[in-house]
């Protein structure tokens, strides 16, 4: 790699041998993937994914300590993915014991770590920093150093920015040298597509399933989508991005995808429409059969597959405001519906703090606590990586929470019987929803 | 016993027994618990990796096509290595990918004792070709042995 005198001479150990490691790190890392050279982050802010004092990461911890130590800050302010605990959220002693004294015992140390290296304010754990209420949200062709695999691939797919789908350490150590290795995403000919996928569906397709069956199939690389701008039209309105936001989530939980075009919609996409796909793309259609076969195909890892549910988890990656509202009118309709005042099985719908200090603000949060609903800024999967969490029923319709834990899968409409069914919580049901055949899970 | 090439990402000689995943590693849904619980083993807790769930992945020569899934996978690698849970070796069959390339880099540079060779782009075939239990060889210059035995190597 050809580097700058000012980075040679880094990688010298003009600024400290912790730095030279530092940018050890990077280089090796960028001439893996064939970076001739280092290029400036031009984003405003960073966004890093490791949020969590958890104590099997002690490693992390003491790295982190040596940049600290070295004096080797971030050189952007940063945003980080939600914080693992809340109490808002139902646990048992057993699980409290669990949380605080076994896994998440450093969560304390770590966040004054992460405000010694450059934590933007006391609400940036989300791993939705992009929303327009917390103010992260990188430009048009911006180079980023980011981490979060649901953030990246927002960031590049939706927004067209510039970022590799980089680990968490290599986010931080970018921000800290000012330089990302130039490679993969970050190059015109990276951001091409490999796979064109043909929607063929009857009915607008979920987002979490349709992503979840991208991801699978096309791994990391690149897709062009066709089809999706029938159901989600020409202009990334709020509906469009949150749809985009759960699609993307699955395509990159499910799969490694950093970077999606959706035909017609997508910033890139839509200026520089089909020259995006590369010569002797691969293609896969995706109908109402395909998706069937997606769904049918997820593991059931409950002891008891009838198990009543007893805990819903929505909001993995956050929820957006328009999204809590949405949901609230929903919920509302569902128990109205089922002649029920409140939610039977406990809800839990989690979004950025900042999110949720302006839902508060509008009367659909009395409205959603009527419900019973709870609202957090929690990591769902955060709570659920452990021996206690897993062995409960605990259903979503997160694509991401189904991937990490043993959180069972169900569509909206299905979660939504479900949450808003009478009684104290019903047995799973699959009901007909739009888009796929019928067909036993 | 057969021999295959590919490129080194990270040098080392090693000899272990093959544990291979026809799909892509999903680093954090297969190392969190074993890292978080003591487990020394590695037990891979990945639900929706049939090739691995259950087995133990700690001293096994781990082939896979590549790393997926969240971006805490090279930083859950790196603490892996640091904590003496690694594979014995990482053989991957396609281009080593940016989560798993990061964790790998970071241990080799950043700590002393964790050594853990890493080949890529070792082909199809290579993944076609080796079974759990086989024996294998990581020797210099990203040559890779396979053999039903060490005595075939």
């Amino acid at each position: 790699m050809k580097l700058t005198d000012e980075q040679r001479a880094i990688l010298d150990g003009s600024r400290g041998e912790t730095l030279a490691k530092v940018m050890e790190s990077l280089v090796r890392y960028g001439e893996l993937f064939g970076a001739d050279e280092m290029v400036p982050i031009s984003s405003k802010y960073n966004h890093l994914v490791t949020s969590f004092g958890l104590k099997a990461l002690g490693p992390v911890y003491e790295l982190m300590d040596k940049l600290i130590e070295a004096g080797a800050p971030s050189g952007q302010k940063f945003s980080v993915d939600p914080k693992p605990l809340d109490r808002n959220v139902p646990s048992n002693p057993a699980q409290d014991l669990v949380f605080k004294m076994f896994m998440y015992s450093r969560q304390k140390d770590y966040e004054k770590q992460l405000r010694e290296l450059g934590l933007l304010s006391d609400n940036a754990f989300t791993c939705t920093c992009y929303m327009d209420e917390v103010g992260n949200k990188p430009g048009y062709g911006e180079v980023l150093s980011w981490s979060e695999s649901s953030a990246v691939v927002y960031a590049n797919s939706v927004l067209g920015a510039r970022c590799n789908r980089n680990s968490g350490i290599i986010d931080l150590m970018g921000s800290v040298i000012g330089y990302v290795p130039k490679f993969g995403l970050l190059t015109d000919e990276g951001r091409k597509a490999d796979w064109i996928i043909e929607v063929n569906t009857t009915a607008k397709p979920e987002a979490q399933l349709l992503g979840s069956a991208i991801g699978m199939k096309v791994m990391e690389d690149v897709p062009y989508v066709k089809g999706l701008d029938k159901w989600l039209g020409n202009e990334l309105d709020d509906e469009a991005c949150t749809y985009l936001k759960d699609f993307g989530a699955a395509t990159a939980s499910n799969g490694a995808v950093g970077l999606y075009h959706i035909d017609g919609l997508t910033p890139e996409a839509a200026r520089f429409g089909e020259e995006l796909i590369k010569d002797g793309a691969k293609v896969y259609v995706i109908d109402d059969a395909e998706l069937e076969r997606v769904y049918r195909e997820y593991p059931v890892i409950w002891k008891n597959k009838d198990a009543k549910p007893k805990l819903c988890f929505m909001g993995c990656p956050h929820m957006s405001l328009q999204q809590l509202k949405d949901w609230t009118d929903k919920v509302e309709a569902g128990l109205k519906k089922n002649g029920a005042d409140k939610v039977s099985v406990p809800t839990v719908f989690t979004a950025a703090p900042d999110v949720l200090e302006a839902f508060g603000k509008t009367p659909y949060a009395a409205r959603l606590a009527a419900t019973g609903v709870i609202t957090s800024y929690i990591c769902p999967l955060m709570y659920m990586n452990n021996p206690l969490s897993e062995k409960m029923p605990v259903i979503t319709s997160s694509n991401k929470l189904r991937t990490y834990t043993t959180a069972r899968y169900y569509t909206d409409d299905e979660i939504l019987e479900q949450i808003t069914a009478p009684g104290k919580g019903r047995k799973p049901v699959r009901i007909p929803v739009p888009g796929r055949k019928k067909g036993g899970k | 016993m057969k021999s295959f090439k590919g490129r080194v990402v990270v040098p080392g000689r090693i000899a272990a027994e093959a544990l291979v995943s026809h799909q892509g590693l999903n680093t954090l849904a297969s190392f969190q618990k074993a890292l978080q619980f003591g487990d020394k083993e590695a037990t891979c807790g990945d639900q929706n990796n049939p090739d691995l769930y259950g087995k133990k992945m700690a001293g096994k020569a781990l082939c896979l096509p590549q790393t997926i899934g969240s971006t805490t996978g090279g930083l859950v690698l790196y603490c892996a290595c640091s904590m003496g849970r690694q594979p014995a070796c990482m053989l991957f069959s396609r281009p080593i990918d940016s989560l798993a390339a990061a964790g790998t880099v970071l241990a080799d540079v950043w700590l002393d004792n964790a050594r853990m060779p890493v080949v890529d782009s070792l082909g199809d075939e290579f993944l076609e070709y080796v079974k759990d239990g086989m024996d294998i060889i990581v020797q210099d210059g990203g040559v890779v042995m396979v053999g039903e035995s060490y005595k075939d190597l």
